[in-house]
Formats: structure tokens, C-alpha cells, sequence
């Protein structure tokens, strides 16, 4: 399920992810604002008939909000993501991820999805950074750790 | 009539149903009509007294009716309301006896036998029911007789009750069109010079039947009791509404749930017996100062269940302010489909059922037209490959076929600087400064022509997939007749 608010220009295509997941599977909602928004999640998280809720937010999480949904979540037993821009993470958060798309210039390979994914908050282990790839031909997600320096 | 049992039948005529039903909404005295298009021209479908007074007639043509009568009020005639209208007088008249008929568009057909003398009598019967649509504003003609072509007759052509057995006296100077007949059968009759019911009974039936055929004699045979007419009484549409009335006011959440949930059982209970499902219910709450305050609940799928509808009314209930108590509860299902039985099997979906009530859950919060599905739609057009349909009221679909890699986010072009059919090496886009490590393409789509779109005016687009070395990957297109470089979509 994947909450949004309206407003937004861009749209999501499901064409492009329909590789990954199907498309039937998701579910849009369209909120007014982000208070709605994180109402929406609040209730899907807590109900447990999804298996993963992700929500777009513009506005920084307070503690509350945060732990709110949180507990929503554990409750439900399904995962919540929250999609946010740079440096507006909540400090309520379990793991906070960064992921940035990367050129991958050994491949020959022309629908490359190579990306850099940098766990940057974790409340309980160690940070890390892995090379993450979509393998289409075998379905599957290869993930290969950095050199060290 | 048949084995000793006097039957006695009314017949109701509205002559001015569809003006009156108007009249009663926005009351005028003046000249007032309604108009419909028929044959092909825009007719007079129904006028009230004063406009018939000023000379005006059922089918003559407005513009005309407008040139005799200088002060004229029209409206256009609604015939599908006025159809609705008559089935709610229908619904009245079961006031007075249970087997009540439509007859036409603008009758109704009652078989009161054995229900007059709760009335005192077939006079006073027929006074109170004048009375009754008199005070509505409606203007009615009653015939009661033995037969129903016998009280159609005396409705439309001389009002007034015919004793039980005069039935042939009491028709006997009435003209043969009384008899439901063809225009056609009684112009040829009249020429005959048989202009009554009295001449028609007393001529031998042998000439009449090879002359005019079966009909006209099986009418009048009707008319006068010798053949037997049925009058077919509606079914009543199922009330899927239950109510609740309670001695002492209550206000607390939980009491009032309480009461929801016995609605609910009964409602339930009805629902079942016709294999139907809720999809909108209505909760009406009455407070003891007569203020009333609605909860409505709209489902992502028909249901009936109790147990799993009463959770979702929570949400409603919690909002509404009951003052000092409410003493009435009544719950009605506003919209049904149906919702046949099912077997039960071990490989229910449990999952489907709890993913509908959260739908509906939140639904109430942010109305269901905004919880979306994707469905695929038949177009090379990336906007147009797909379309969004309210989860609720749409069923999953397959058929995504990709044949190429679509970006994951599409947005309206942007334009950016480059020329040449080429990807331009680098460029800015969104104020980022990007250089373009690898392009794939070109891609050609060409507009579909038979739609009209805005955004394609420029033509027909070669799209690159676009890697950066900043990392994005973007798509890109080019329009040759027009040349021009935009970015519309993002991969992941």
C-alpha cells in the first residue's frame, strides 16, 4: 500500500515496477495532507492486511508521530517505510536508510539498475553499505559489499 | 361474481398526475403546462385546469399553446418521475385494501372487495379517498363497479359507483371508447352507428366477432363481468431499513454501539433472506430534542455480516454529538447489491477480507474514490498504459506486459537545452548539472491520432534511456518535427 498526498505532479508508473511487483498487489491512497497521511498509515499498519505500508512525507516526523506509528506497526506485524527528503528523518525511527541511484560503468548490461543503499541509523546493529542490483533474469536482488578502504 | 362472491372494483384516473406533481412543489394558479418532445415536435404532455380553460389540450403544440395563452407557465415533463410518483400512490392506496394495480401511467386499479364496510360503505370509501388526494393537490376520478373494465369506464367517462349487478345500466350510455378500445375499432363502430355501450351489448355477436375480431368482444365481455380480468398487484420492493425506539435516552459510545449491533442482526438477518449485501448504510440518530444526526458508512464490498460491519461505524459514532441522549436509532442499508451465498472452504482468503475493511476504514476518512488500483490499459503511450479506478468499485486485473524498461516515475515533460537527434552530453535538469554516461535508445512512439492530446502536438518522440554518472537514470525525448529535448520520467 502506498500513501501519498494528492497534490504531487509526478505520477507513479506501474509499468516500470511491474518486473518486481505486481501491480494488482498495490494499493494508492491519495491523502489531503500529511497529517491524513500518517492517520492512513496509522490504521493500515495497525490492521496487519498489508504487508508493507510506504508513505511520501514533506514535512519533518515528530517523536510522537514517529512512535506512534511505530507501535502501529508492531502491532499490525507489517513495515512501515516512510520516504523523506534528506536530513528529515524522526529520531523515532528503527533504521534509517539512503539510497541514491549509481552509474555502473563496467557493466554492458543497458538497463542497469545498480544503487548504492547506506544504512545510516540502525537502533539496533551496526551501519553498512551495500551495492544493491535488480538481477531480471533471475528475480532476484544481488547485493555486494563496498571495498574497504 | 364467480362462485357467489361479489367482487367490487375500483379504478383511480389522474387525468392531471404529471402537472399536479409539479404544482405540489411550486403552487400557481395560471395557465401551467408540461412539455415533451414527441413527434418531433415539443408537445403539451400535461396541463392544469386553468390552462385547459383557456382552450389548451393534451398534444397540441407549445408554440401554439404559447400564441393562444400569452401568460403560460411550462415546465419539461419528467415522465420517469411521474412513473415514480404513481407507485408511491400506489403504495398509499394499499391503505384501503391490500390488491392494488397500476393501470396505465396515469391509473391505479384496486380490488376492494370485502374492504369497503371498514370504511362505512362504498360512498364514504370513495369520499374519504377524494378527500385524502384532494388535500394532496391531486385532481382524481373514481369509478367503482363489478368489473374493472367497468370502473375504467365510469372513472374516465362518467364518474360515479355502479350498484353490484347494474353493471350493464349503469355503462349503458356511456360511448363504446369507454371500453379500452383502438382508436381505429371505435371510429369503424361509430360508423356503424353502434356510438354506445347499450347498442354494442344488444347487437348479435356473430357479425361483430367476424367484422372486428375477438377483441372487442372479450373487452366488453370484460367490462360487463360474462369474462374474468385480473388486476396484478405490484411486489413491494424489499425495505432494507430497521429501526429502534428506546424508553430512556442513551448517549454513552459503548450503549450506542450496543444498539448498532442489534440493528445490525436484524438488518443482517434481512439482508440474508435475500441474498444481498450493504454496500452503503445510513445510521439515523434521534435526540430527545428532536435534532436528528446521520452517520453513513460506505463499503469496499457488499457485506452483511454484523460482526464485521460494527467496527467500522466506530469511527462515525465517535464524531457525533448527542447532546442529551438519543432515543431513536435507525439503520438503513441505502444502497444493496447482491451477495449470493457462499461456500465456505479451507482456503478462504483471510487476507482479502481484512484488506476490504481496512479499505473501508479508511474510506470513511478519506473517501473511497481516493484509494486507487492500477489497471492496464491497451496504449504504447506511457500515460496512457495504465489508469486508476477506485479499489472499491473495480476488480484486480493482469496483463501487464512490459515489453520495455519503463521508468518508475513519470511526470509532464520538462524541457531541457540540447539539440542534434543525439543525447546531449551534458545538461541541466531540475538545477542539477548531469553528463550523460550511457544512452540506449532511440525509442520511436509515434501520437495515437485518434485521440486528440495536448501533449503530443509536437509529434512523434525517439526516447533514450538516459544514464548519468551522477547516477540518475532518466528518460529523455526527442521530438524531431519539433525539435526539442525534455526529460519525462525517472527509473529506479
Amino acid at each position: 500500500m502506498l500513501l501519498r498526498e494528492g497534490r504531487g505532479i509526478s505520477q507513479v508508473n506501474p509499468n516500470g515496477f511491474a518486473d518486481f511487483l505486481d501491480p494488482a498487489r498495490l494499493t494508492l491512497c491519495n491523502s489531503h495532507d500529511q497529517a491524513e497521511t500518517l492517520a492512513l498509515a496509522e490504521e493500515a499498519l495497525r490492521s496487519g492486511a498489508v504487508s508493507l505500508v510506504v508513505m511520501q512525507i514533506n514535512r519533518p516526523l515528530s517523536l510522537t508521530a514517529g512512535r506512534r506509528l511505530q507501535l502501529a506497526a508492531r502491532d499490525g506485524n507489517s513495515i512501515g517505510l516512510a520516504i523523506i527528503p534528506e536530513g528529515m528523518g524522526s529520531n523515532a525511527a528503527e533504521t534509517r536508510w539512503r539510497c541514491t541511484p549509481t552509474f555502473d560503468p563496467n557493466t554492458q548490461v543497458h538497463d542497469s539498475t545498480l544503487q548504492h543503499w547506506e544504512l545510516i541509523k540502525n537502533k539496533s546493529g551496526t551501519l553498512g553499505a551495500w551495492y544493491v542490483q535488480w538481477d531480471r533474469a533471475s528475480r532476484r536482488v544481488i547485493m555486494v559489499s563496498p571495498p574497504r578502504k | 361474481m364467480f362462485n357467489g362472491i361479489e367482487r367490487r372494483v375500483a379504478s383511480l384516473w389522474f387525468p392531471r398526475l404529471a402537472s399536479d406533481r409539479v404544482l405540489r412543489r411550486r403552487p400557481f394558479s395560471g395557465p401551467f403546462v408540461l412539455t415533451l418532445k414527441q413527434k418531433n415536435a415539443n408537445r403539451i404532455y400535461c396541463l392544469n385546469h386553468a390552462a385547459s380553460k383557456q382552450g389548451l389540450h393534451q398534444g397540441m403544440p407549445y408554440s401554439d399553446a404559447r400564441a393562444f395563452c400569452s401568460d403560460l407557465q411550462s415546465r419539461c415533463a419528467e415522465p420517469e418521475k411521474d412513473r415514480t410518483f404513481l407507485h408511491l400512490l400506489r403504495r398509499w392506496a394499499t391503505r384501503y385494501c391490500p390488491w392494488v394495480g397500476l393501470d396505465g401511467r396515469d391509473g391505479l386499479v384496486m380490488d376492494i372487495t370485502g374492504s369497503t364496510h371498514l370504511f362505512g360503505g362504498e360512498e364514504a370509501m370513495l369520499a374519504d379517498m377524494r378527500m385524502r388526494l384532494m388535500r394532496a393537490g391531486l385532481s382524481v376520478r373514481i369509478g367503482m363497479a363489478d368489473t374493472r373494465g367497468a370502473a375504467w369506464a365510469l372513472a374516465h367517462y362518467n364518474e360515479g359507483i355502479a350498484p353490484p349487478g347494474q353493471t350493464l345500466s349503469a355503462l349503458a350510455a356511456l360511448p363504446v371508447t369507454s371500453l379500452r378500445i383502438e382508436e381505429q375499432m371505435s371510429v369503424a363502430l361509430q360508423r356503424l352507428g353502434l356510438r354506445r355501450v347499450e347498442d354494442l351489448a344488444e347487437t348479435a355477436r356473430g357479425p361483430l366477432n367476424r367484422r372486428f375480431g375477438p377483441a372487442l368482444l372479450q373487452r366488453l365481455d370484460q367490462a360487463l363481468g360474462a369474462q374474468p380480468e385480473e388486476i396484478s398487484p405490484q411486489i413491494e420492493p424489499p425495505h432494507y431499513g430497521v429501526r429502534m425506539t428506546l424508553p430512556e435516552p442513551i448517549g454513552l459510545l459503548s450503549d450506542t454501539m450496543a444498539g448498532v449491533e442489534r440493528l445490525l442482526v436484524k438488518l443482517g438477518a434481512k439482508l440474508n433472506a435475500h441474498e444481498q449485501g450493504a454496500r452503503e448504510l445510513c445510521l439515523t440518530l434521534r435526540r430527545v430534542d428532536q435534532g436528528q444526526q446521520q452517520v453513513e458508512l460506505r463499503l469496499a464490498r457488499p457485506l452483511r455480516d454484523p460482526s464485521r460491519i460494527l467496527p467500522l461505524f466506530e469511527r462515525g459514532l465517535a464524531e457525533i454529538d448527542v447532546g442529551f441522549g438519543v432515543d431513536m436509532l435507525r439503520l438503513e442499508a441505502t444502497q444493496v447489491e447482491s451477495l449470493p451465498s457462499r461456500q465456505l472452504s479451507h482456503v478462504a482468503d483471510q487476507g482479502h477480507d481484512k484488506l476490504d475493511d481496512l479499505i473501508s476504514r479508511l474510506g470513511t476518512r478519506i473517501g473511497l474514490e481516493n484509494i486507487q488500483r492500477f489497471l492496464p490499459a491497451d496504449s504504447h503511450i506511457p500515460e496512457r498504459s495504465f489508469y486508476m479506478a477506485p479499489t472499491a468499485y473495480s476488480e484486480p486485473a493482469n496483463g501487464w506486459a512490459t515489453l520495455r524498461p519503463r521508468p518508475i516515475c513519470l511526470f509532464p515533460p520538462e524541457p531541457i537545452a540540447g539539440h542534434g537527434r543525439h543525447p546531449p552530453k551534458r545538461f541541466r535538469w531540475r538545477r542539477n548539472a548531469l553528463t550523460t554516461g550511457r544512452a540506449t535508445g532511440p525509442e520511436r512512439i509515434t501520437p495515437e491520432w485518434w485521440l486528440e492530446d495536448e501533449n503530443w502536438r509536437s509529434g512523434i518522440r525517439d526516447y533514450w534511456r538516459v544514464e548519468t554518472t551522477q547516477g540518475r537514470r532518466l528518460w529523455l525525448f526527442y521530438t524531431p518535427q519539433n525539435p526539442g529535448w525534455f526529460v519525462q520520467g525517472e527509473f529506479a
